[in-house]
């Protein structure tokens, strides 16, 4: 027990790096995965049928293949091509997709599920089509959609691990860097599983206190 | 050029396949453990005392949190530190088992308390003992609930399964990378393993779709699952 | 004592935690007697019901079916089978088509062969008017007609007592008629029944006996005649006088 937290001592802070970037590439890809989400919801709503099948055709596409998959097509496969990214870029760029696919989905759930006479009532008011998306379908839409989002970004935090695969420093990387050390790859994957623990029960409670801070009446979800 | 490509496409698909077989059998093993834990899994959380509640609670919450590929890592690079070795295969299976039926319990104590207690009720005034409903009257209506969650936990599984390449499990991806080492063209062949991933998603999907399909209730609608 | 007493409960007390729901029920119920216990919602009346099939065992007290102490008895799926449950909220079970939820208690409770469950099944159905719909799921049944499949399982078990938890309350009031008149034509055939329910039209054309239930106690049972035009108890007549504010002089 003693060494065992001599060792937690030890290798804590290589480890800090570590989550630090896992909590990086995890904020950035939920938050640019949003915008991707947005737009491939609304596209696939309220685009032409063009604009709508390619985009499902797309989405599910993504849905259907494992992340890990992409993640090489991206970093193996673009290289003989000329673009050659680095792992950390790729991971992100990976993610982001991967998950605005995912975002997608829910949110066009949710935008379905915001009633049609919301539109039709923006209509009687004067406002244009995308008037009424912008300022009356989707503020709702994104409300019912928290409990998908904060799901999502628990999935993702812990699907960042796969970065690891491709090289980016995150903190899978730096475990096995210190336990090809010391040997002692029970300890320190222990520990990792312990912070990855500790920080998705950080997160899933604070979800749950914001979402009761931001809860509006008639926004009641069931979780 | 693409004539080239085509061709290579063609060329390595019987080794891209034998990768897809053992990427299914990964597949069914995991999600078989999966079941064979979550179900009993399921039973102690609702019907055990406080205690097995309180522990079936503490292993789902720690399973779901933890990302797969630390779970793997654990298993297969850890255990030998304490004397115990698997193949990477067993390790793999163990890993995406365990952690499935942390999932997997969730559906299944999900499908069982969507059945409402009235059902029961009704059940025990026609002179049926706690074990009879269960078996006549709560499972059928649980196991028809269960089928979508439970259709998108096996595509979940399926893709996971990527990760026993980590663990040098010669699965899909990983005959892929050996077929890159001697073409060099990863582009074509990482695209050839995503659409047999996806082809293969499908095919759970359809079937699952099926099996609900036929197992329906006439009036009764049932909702989709999500990641 | 020219018929046989078919139910008789003594002192009957339940409580929930702190919550004392029943306090104290004796009733009893002749062959073929029908009885209407009404009385303001939260009084323990569902609780009376669901105690005397054990659905919810009672703390002190008795139940009789005829010789049998429900209370003590260690067989009690063979008490259940002799009382008939209809649940306010129909209670059917949502896999199963009419004809099966009839059928189910049949094979795998009596255990009696599927053919001849089938014949029954179809001949209960037929009772409350829905051979038509032996087929259809519940979900494909209005309110009424889920209820009137809810009394063809109960009666297919052939019991010597049916017990009806508000039966109608569940419905809108067009589809009330024709589950009424197949509880009224029950009556007539002589079936045992004990009901609780609202509609006092009904109640007063159908039962031998009212029983007033209010905080856990009976306040008052008698002829419908004698208790709905001369109450003895207060709390009766400011009951009834409350219910006919409500729903005015009608029901079925
Ligand atoms: N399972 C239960 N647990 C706790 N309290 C209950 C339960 N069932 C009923 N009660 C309480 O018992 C009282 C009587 O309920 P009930 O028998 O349903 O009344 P009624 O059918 O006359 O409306 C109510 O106060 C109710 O809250
Ligand atoms: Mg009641």
């Amino acid at each position: 027990m003693a060494d065992f937290f001599q060792l937690f001592m030890d290798s804590f802070p290589a480890l800090m790096d570590g989550l630090g970037v896992t909590i990086m590439l995890t904020v950035i890809s939920i938050i640019l995965g949003t915008v991707l989400g947005i737009f491939l919801s609304l596209g696939k709503v309220y685009g032409s049928k063009i604009v709508s099948g390619v985009i499902t055709v797309f989405i599910e596409l993504i849905r259907g293949t494992p992340l890990l998959a992409q993640l090489f097509i991206l970093y193996f496969g673009l290289p003989p091509y000329g673009i050659r990214l680095p792992a950390l870029a790729v991971a992100l760029i990976g993610f982001t997709i991967n998950s605005g696919c995912y975002q997608a989905e829910y949110l066009r759930g949710s935008i379905q599920s915001v009633s049609s006479g919301q539109i039709r009532a923006a209509l009687s008011i004067g406002m244009t089509k995308w008037q009424g998306i912008r300022y009356i379908v989707l503020p709702q839409a994104l409300r019912r959609v928290i409990p998908s989002w904060t799901n999502e970004f628990i999935y993702l935090l812990k699907y960042t691990s796969l970065a690891y695969i491709i090289g980016a420093p995150e903190m899978m990387t730096q475990a096995k860097f210190i336990a090809s050390r010391n040997y002692e790859f029970f300890k320190v994957y222990l520990i990792v599983a312990l912070i990855y623990l500790v920080i998705v029960l950080f997160f899933t409670q604070l979800f749950k206190w914001l979402e009761n801070k931001v809860k509006i009446p008639g926004f009641e979800y069931i979780r | 050029m693409v004539i080239d490509k085509l061709q290579l496409v063609w060329s390595s698909l019987p080794n891209l396949l034998e990768g897809a077989l053992v990427t299914i059998k990964l597949t069914i093993a995991g999600l078989g453990l999966g079941i064979i834990l979550g179900l009993p899994l399921a039973f102690g959380q609702i019907y055990g005392n406080y205690l097995i509640r309180g522990l079936v609670s503490v292993y789902e919450r720690v399973l779901r949190s933890i990302p797969l590929l630390v779970i793997l890592f654990l298993i297969f690079y850890g255990f030998p530190n304490a004397g115990i070795k698997f193949s990477p295969f067993i390790a793999a299976v163990l890993g995406i088992g365990l952690r499935s039926a942390a999932y997997q319990s969730q559906i299944y104590r999900g499908a069982i308390q969507s059945v409402s207690g009235t059902q029961m009720k009704a059940a025990l005034s026609l002179g049926m003992n706690r074990v009879q409903a269960f078996i006549y009257i709560i499972l059928p209506q649980a196991v028809r609930i269960a089928i979508p969650p439970f259709a998108n936990e096996a595509a979940i599984v399926l893709k996971d399964t990527s990760l026993a390449y980590a663990l040098g499990v010669i699965e899909l991806l990983r005959h892929g990378s050996y077929i890159i080492a001697t073409t060099f063209e990863p582009m074509t062949i990482y695209l050839t393993i995503a659409a047999i991933y996806f082809i293969m998603t499908v095919t759970i999907n359809t079937i699952l779709g099926k099996l609900e399909e036929r197992m329906k209730i006439p009036g009764i609608g049932v909702e989709g699952g999500s990641r | 004592m020219s018929k046989k007493e078919i139910l008789r409960i003594v002192d009957l007390h339940k409580s929930f935690g702190d919550n004392e729901v029943l306090k104290g029920i004796s009733l009893s119920l002749k062959q073929g007697e029908t009885k209407v216990v009404i009385g303001t919602s939260g009084t323990g009346k569902s609780t009376m019901l669901n105690n005397i099939n054990m659905l919810i065992p009672p703390d002190k007290g008795h139940i009789y079916l005829e010789d049998v102490d429900v209370t003590t008895t260690h067989d009690i799926s063979r008490i259940r089978q002799q009382i008939g449950f209809v649940f306010q909220d129909f209670g059917l079970f949502d896999h199963l088509t009419a004809k099966g939820n009839i059928m189910i208690g049949l094979t795998k409770v009596k255990k009696m062969k599927k053919s001849e469950a089938e014949e029954l099944a179809m001949f209960e159905l037929e009772r409350v008017g829905l051979q038509d719909f032996a087929d259809s799921y519940p979900a494909q049944l209005s309110g009424g007609q889920k209820q009137r499949v809810g009394i063809a399982r109960a009666l297919a078990m052939q019991p010597k007592l049916i017990l009806f938890d508000e039966p109608t309350s569940a419905l809108d009031p067009e589809l009330i008629g024709e589950v009424l008149t197949v509880m009224r034509d029950l009556a007539r055939e002589g079936m045992t029944m004990l009901i609780v329910t609202h509609e006092m039209g009904f109640a007063k054309s159908v039962s031998d006996e009212i029983i007033f239930m209010e905080n856990g106690k009976i306040v008052e049972q008698g002829p419908p005649e004698q208790l709905f035009n001369n109450p003895r108890e207060e709390r009766t007549k400011e009951f009834l006088f409350k219910l006919n504010e409500l729903y005015g002089e009608g029901g079925a």
